[in-house]
């Protein structure tokens, strides 16, 4: 079978398009390749999504802790120690199995205890506790210059807001989100490992890559291919997000613009 | 575990718990619990310890020890690490198992790698097939402390090599005025001094390798989350003399208010002990310290 033929037909399998049963024996390079890359479609799935969306809700959760407001502040407060002071493995446990007893009183569950919204509700949950608190800092470290300014020239409220402060916070959150950017994408690695089931074998990444190593008792080719993989879409993030790094800081002398500086990922 | 337990479908819903709650199973799920404790006790030191010669080597004069040094800490970098997990865990065992097959088997003509399998000679398994049940359990204990300590070593290493560089230059400049040597700088000096920058880091780290021990579960341990599904599975009356639903949620619930527990102790404590290394220190948390004094 020519590797052409193998990119057709486990190109998407992981969506569940193509050849339904996966490869048993004989296993080629070509397919690692392929059914390993197939499964990165969930990984960015749930990053792109997830960061997406997480990021709108970071904003109000960074703009409620600051809030002198104690109504605003400390559900915001707890909220973000409650998703930053727990492992997410034991979360995504969690989450499934409250998902498993509601879909018993109510239908209304019933796609939550899929990977697809499931999982993608506790990683958004998730990455917008720990933005938020990245957020949240730099909302604290804003000039106070840049603020008297505002001031002075009248403005106020929503206009002040949208205007002066959250793009001078996000300016200075900036490198950091990266880095939380990076590690949630490494993150969504987990989903398949804790309970949420790969229904018909659509696994991400790393569930094709153990399926390999498990199969063939040889983790020196699938795992070193997942991580070339993740190190590919790491560097894809960090040139996007440098970019977007430059247009905030585009308004600053050279010097006193913030480098990303990439730190080693760790497990949350 | 008390007497009124011999019939469970008789009690009433408190004496029901307190005997369900206590019997043998869970108390493997209790004792699970100082597994995970136990990990971490063991972990950190040796973690801390691989750290510490890797940011030396990282910093050595000597090109190939540096790069060494450099090769560890950045070979972390960009890579889930859970698959790191899940690699060297498998790498480890057939390392060893490799290893002890060349020693032990000499004589042995047929190639280890057959197809899909990975075949030693029995003498050379590990553990043997012969021996008990609690060395197996040990030896996936012991893999799985190998695993951490070599990926919490390489992020304690990128920490700490940042500690030693966080010295303020002059001290190093003052310890080589007086006549210092490198080796008496390195040790007298910047060692002492670069806890208190590298401890941010290291208590991050901590939270970090907390947060991380219920991969153990991926390592195929009978840690708290394993205990947890199948404690909290459904048991009907056949299996068990106390049937219950599906319990699962109220477990992991459990396991969640055990992890927030801790770390917000561990918060705690290391904020006390950032507290007494800023003493007397050139920064300025140190400072503010010396002027709440004064």
């Amino acid at each position: 079978m020519s590797c052409l033929q193998t990119i057709q037909d486990y190109g998407l399998r992981s969506i569940g398009i193509g050849e339904r049963l996966l490869p048993r024996e004989n296993f080629t390079l070509c397919e690692h390749f392929t059914l390993i890359g197939s499964g990165m479609i969930w990984n960015i799935y749930f990053a792109v999504v997830a960061l997406l969306t997480g990021f709108v809700f970071a904003t109000a959760l960074a703009v409620a802790k600051g809030s002198a407001n104690p109504w605003a502040r400390k559900p915001a407060e707890w909220f973000i120690f409650l998703f930053r002071g727990s492992p997410l493995f034991i979360q995504f446990f969690f989450a499934y199995f409250l998902f498993l007893n509601l879909k018993g009183s109510f239908p209304f569950f019933d796609p939550f205890t899929a990977a697809w919204a499931g999982a993608l509700i506790v990683l958004f949950l998730n990455t917008s506790a720990y933005s938020g608190e990245i957020f949240y800092g730099a909302l604290r470290s804003i000039p106070k210059g840049d603020t008297d300014a505002a001031n002075a020239y009248g403005m106020s409220g929503w206009p002040r807001f949208r205007r002066i402060i959250w793009p001078t916070m996000l300016r200075l959150a900036w490198p950091a989100y990266t880095n939380e950017a990076i590690f949630l994408f490494h993150a969504t690695t987990l989903v398949y490992f804790s309970s949420f089931p790969a229904w018909q074998q659509k696994g991400d990444a790393l569930y094709y890559a153990n399926y390999f190593a498990d199969k063939t008792f040889n983790p020196f080719i699938p795992y070193p291919i997942l991580a070339m993989y993740f190190v590919i879409f790491t560097l894809v993030i960090i040139t996007l997000f440098g970019a977007i790094n430059k247009r905030l800081n585009r308004h600053l002398p050279e010097e006193n613009r913030a480098k990303l500086r990439i730190r080693p990922n760790l497990i949350r | 575990m008390f007497e009124y337990c011999t019939d469970p479908g008789t009690l009433s819903q408190f004496r029901w718990f307190s005997c369900f709650l206590t019997t043998g199973v869970h108390m493997s799920f209790y004792i699970s619990f100082f597994k995970v404790l136990a990990l971490l006790a063991i972990t950190a030191p040796i973690a801390l310890s691989f750290g510490f010669f890797g940011a030396m080597a990282a910093r050595s004069p000597f090109l190939p020890l540096s790069w060494l040094g450099r090769g560890y800490i950045a070979n972390v970098r960009g890579i889930p690490d859970i698959a790191f997990f899940l690699f060297f865990v498998i790498a480890l065992d057939q390392a060893f198992e490799w290893a002890r097959h060349k020693i032990k088997c000499p004589d042995w003509d047929q190639p280890i790698r057959q197809g899909a399998d990975f075949i030693v000679c029995k003498a050379a398994k590990l553990p043997l097939g012969t021996s008990p049940e609690w060395m197996h359990e040990s030896y996936g204990f012991f893999l799985a402390t190998i695993t951490f300590a070599l990926v919490f070593g390489a992020f304690a290493a990128s920490v700490l090599y940042g500690g030693m560089r966080a010295v303020p230059h002059a001290q190093i400049e003052t310890a080589e005025a007086y006549g210092m040597s490198p080796r008496q700088t390195f040790w007298r000096i910047i060692v002492p001094q670069m806890w208190v920058y590298a401890l941010p880091g290291l208590s991050n780290l901590w939270m970090v390798l907390i947060k991380a021990t219920p991969l153990l579960f991926l390592l195929g341990i009978e840690d708290i989350v394993y205990w947890a599904r199948e404690l909290g599975g459904t048991k009907t009356s056949k299996f068990t003399a106390y049937p219950h639903g599906d319990w699962r949620m109220w477990y992991f619930l459990f396991l969640l208010v055990f992890y927030l527990a801790f770390t917000r102790l561990s918060e705690v404590v290391l904020e006390k002990l950032m507290t007494r290394l800023t003493h007397g220190q050139a920064t300025s948390g140190g400072e503010a310290q010396r002027k709440a004094t004064v």
